[in-house]
């Protein structure tokens, strides 16, 4: 295949990981963050921490659209399906999430409720003009990847008058929260998560481009590479922030320069602004109430605004009990610190929500990697 | 499915018709369509025999028993449809028990309103699969529920093959040292499906690879009698299957990314789609385990068979307790070859 293969290449691979070996300096440690849940994703399926040397370390991030969702948003999904007997639109991973009490879409579906799993914000307009007697919300979630297909399809809504469609908008920033881990007690003065660098959002960056994380690269003093989600790509972005360590330099780089540009999809941000605002402050699962994280739709688009179009109780959301997901999204604690990892929690029951979205860090270690657990002496050789 | 009265009327006007209550009831309008589409297409000496089951006579060697719903979505997909399906996915059962498949049973559960037009394309598609594979389906049932209470056409076989004394094919065999082969490419049938119910218009028509296996697999087992382990890898594709297959045995496996068989535009198709071809459902595909020693020729003769050119070994079997399938991926590394957890879900970016 072509622009896919040439990115998993064997003898490629083989070429950087000898470069990584050589210029990783032995007598220290190399933590890196994989912002994004594919990063992760790409690491364990592709088998990359096999290629990296013993010092070079992987600290998995929140960047997960489904994890870091907090509860009591999916509860008010729950809501609008079960209270308002809506047609509710949503990509695919969200059906499994357990919110309060481990009830989900899927199970709200399996008693009745009209949960339908859509592939892009067409099938969800396609639904609501195919049942003009029905309410249509679509569930909106995601980074700055998706939010322009939601405010397509908000601006489709209005120009064809589409009454019975509406969005209930959970779309969140990533620089906000990037910042936000970096601000964190545990990152800046315990030193209990060790992060020496990031790799930054792809498919992200592409859309908002390499500038926004410049400001944090020097206002922390991290360097960013900006990776592509290829598993050569990851490892070349890995290459790229060990020598910017060894050089004590902080630099916003672009591994990714055959999608993403410094300024990104201009017309996308374009698109995005006239539809959407910030909002003061959003709850995310593990990193708790951040500012300016999320955007909102603005009120020239109030019509199509599931939050204003239904009323939602407000409840007393609860995660699960035991469940580390919060921890493991901000780089604390790995997987396996979990005691519900693997026993009570799997892909097939997930407690928590790392474990239900294949970019979650827990389903990604259980999916793919934890034959690692069964092999002590490699899994220490690796830490 | 008992003979219908000849004298009966035989309008069932179906270029128009649509399955109604009646066509369930036990009456006239069920005897019509039981002669004039189920009959008429089928037709063999054991449903001749009119009764409400088929006398089948007696047979040499150990029986085997094998049942399959079916359930699909959309009824017709490129390269098949729900009719043949139904047959190859019980013959195939069979065929994996090392056995010659020898008969069939269908039923059939619609959906008031469904088209008579498209049931009888179903029963038609059904029949020849059923020619194909040399398998008669020799007795049958039809019911019909309320308009909502169904999804078209429902439709389950039940199999009978015969397997000789010699023949030992469990999923329990698979020892360390084996060898793992499959029949062909994988993930065609899962994609052919789901381009079509999704509607996704790929540049290259991909289509489901059903059919019957019993040919391929009575060519195998006539080369290599000692095969350990046969399975088609249908819903939740190799993944799964291999899975099922370690836990029965109590062993690992040790699978080459690069070894796997998948057609390009199923791989790009997968890519596009976030899904891993190995998770991809397949209905014209085996997995086969032998002893090492017997893997060059059973290949050999899986590749001089026509549904087995493209067969491959995959990979082996090894000792380990915990019954993990891993694989050494495209780029180097090793990984955990899983079953999925539910349905197999698009990633979100």
């Amino acid at each position: 295949m072509k622009f896919v293969d040439e990115y998993r290449d064997q003898e490629l691979a083989r070429t950087v990981a000898a470069a990584i070996a050589a210029e990783a300096d032995p007598d220290r440690n190399y933590h890196f963050m994989e912002f994004c849940g594919g990063h992760t994703h790409a690491i364990f399926r592709y088998g990359v921490q096999d290629l990296m040397p013993e010092n070079v370390h992987f600290v998995h991030g929140p960047g997960c659209p489904v994890c870091v969702l907090p509860v009591s948003r999916l509860d008010d999904a729950v809501e609008l399906a079960e209270r308002h007997g809506v047609i509710l639109c949503t990509y695919g991973d969200m059906m499994r999430v357990p919110g309060t009490k481990q009830r989900s879409l899927i199970r709200a579906k399996a008693d009745g409720a009209d949960v339908r799993m859509v592939y892009s914000t067409l099938d969800a307009l396609k639904i609501a003009r195919e049942n003009p007697g029905r309410q249509v919300v679509f569930f909106a979630i995601g980074f700055e990847t998706t939010t322009p297909p939601t405010a397509v399809a908000l601006k489709a809504a209005e120009a064809e008058g589409l009454r019975n469609f509406s969005v209930f908008c959970n779309h969140v920033l990533t620089p906000s929260a990037i910042s936000h881990i970096l601000e964190s007690p545990e990152v800046r003065d315990l030193g209990i998560v060790k992060i020496d660098g990031f790799l930054g959002p792809s498919h992200v960056s592409s859309v908002i481009g390499s500038q926004p994380y410049e400001f944090f690269a020097e206002e922390f003093q991290k360097p960013v590479v900006i990776a592509g989600f290829e598993p050569l790509d990851v490892m070349q972005s890995v290459l790229m922030l060990i020598r910017q360590v060894n050089d004590g330099r902080h630099e916003v780089e672009n591994e990714y320069t055959r999608v993403v540009t410094e300024e990104g999809n201009v017309k996308a941000q374009a698109l995005v602004s006239d539809v959407f605002e910030l909002r003061k402050s959003f709850a995310w699962r593990g990193l708790g109430t951040v500012p300016y994280s999320a955007l909102r739709i603005r009120d020239a688009y109030a019509d199509f605004d599931a939050e204003k179009r239904f009323e939602l109780s407000v409840k007393a959301s609860r995660e699960a009990k035991s469940c580390e997901c919060p921890s493991i999204l901000r780089g604390v604690k790995k997987p396996t610190d979990c005691k519900l990892f693997g026993t009570t929690c799997t892909p097939q029951s997930p407690i928590g929500s790392c474990m239900v979205s294949s970019e979650g860090a827990c389903a990604a270690y259980w999916t793919y990697g934890r034959f690692r657990d069964q092999q002590p002496a490699k899994l220490e050789a690796a830490e | 499915m008992t003979a219908a009265d000849p004298k009966l009327a035989a309008d069932l006007s179906r270029v128009r018709g649509s399955v109604d209550m009646t066509h369930g009831a036990g009456g006239r309008a069920m005897a019509e369509l039981i002669r004039d589409v189920f009959h008429k297409h089928l037709a063999n000496d054991y449903l001749a025999q009119g009764n409400d089951g088929a006398l089948l006579g007696s047979v040499s060697g150990r029986l085997v028993m094998a049942a399959d719903s079916h359930v699909i979505s959309p009824l017709f997909f490129p390269g098949g449809d729900i009719g043949a399906l139904s047959v190859h996915g019980t013959v195939n059962d069979v065929a994996m028990m090392g056995a010659r498949p020898l008969w069939l049973s269908a039923s059939f559960i619609m959906e008031e309103g469904f088209p008579l037009a498209e049931l009888e394309k179903i029963v038609v598609s059904m029949a020849l699969a059923a020619r194909q594979a040399g398998v008669p389906v020799v007795t049958g049932d039809t019911k019909v529920v309320e308009k909502g209470k169904g999804d078209g056409v429902f439709i389950s076989t039940t199999g009978v093959g015969v397997l000789s004394e010699a023949t030992d094919i469990s999923g329990s065999n698979a020892r360390p040292g084996d060898a793992i082969i499959v029949s062909g490419t994988m993930g065609d049938h899962g994609i052919a499906i789901l381009s079509k119910r999704e509607h996704l218009d790929f540049e290259t028509e991909i289509l489901s690879d059903t059919q019957p296996l019993n040919d391929l697999v009575a060519a195998m087992l006539a080369a290599v009698p000692g095969i350990r382990v046969l399975r088609d890898p249908t819903r939740g594709g190799l993944s799964a299957t291999l899975n099922e297959i370690a836990h029965q045995s109590k062993v690992g496996m040790v699978i080459g990314e690069t070894a796997v068989p998948v057609k390009p535009e199923v791989a790009a198709a997968c890519e596009l789609l976030g899904l891993d071809p190995l998770n991809v459902a397949n209905e014209g595909k085996l997995i086969a385990i032998c002893g090492a020693d017997d893997a060059a020729i059973l290949l050999a003769a899986m590749r001089s068979h026509p549904k087995g050119l493209d067969a491959a070994i995959i990979g082996e079997v090894v000792a380990d307790k915990h019954a993990l399938v891993t694989m050494r991926t495209r780029l180097g590394g090793m990984r955990v070859v899983d079953w999925i957890a539910g349905e197999q879900l698009p990633r979100i970016c």
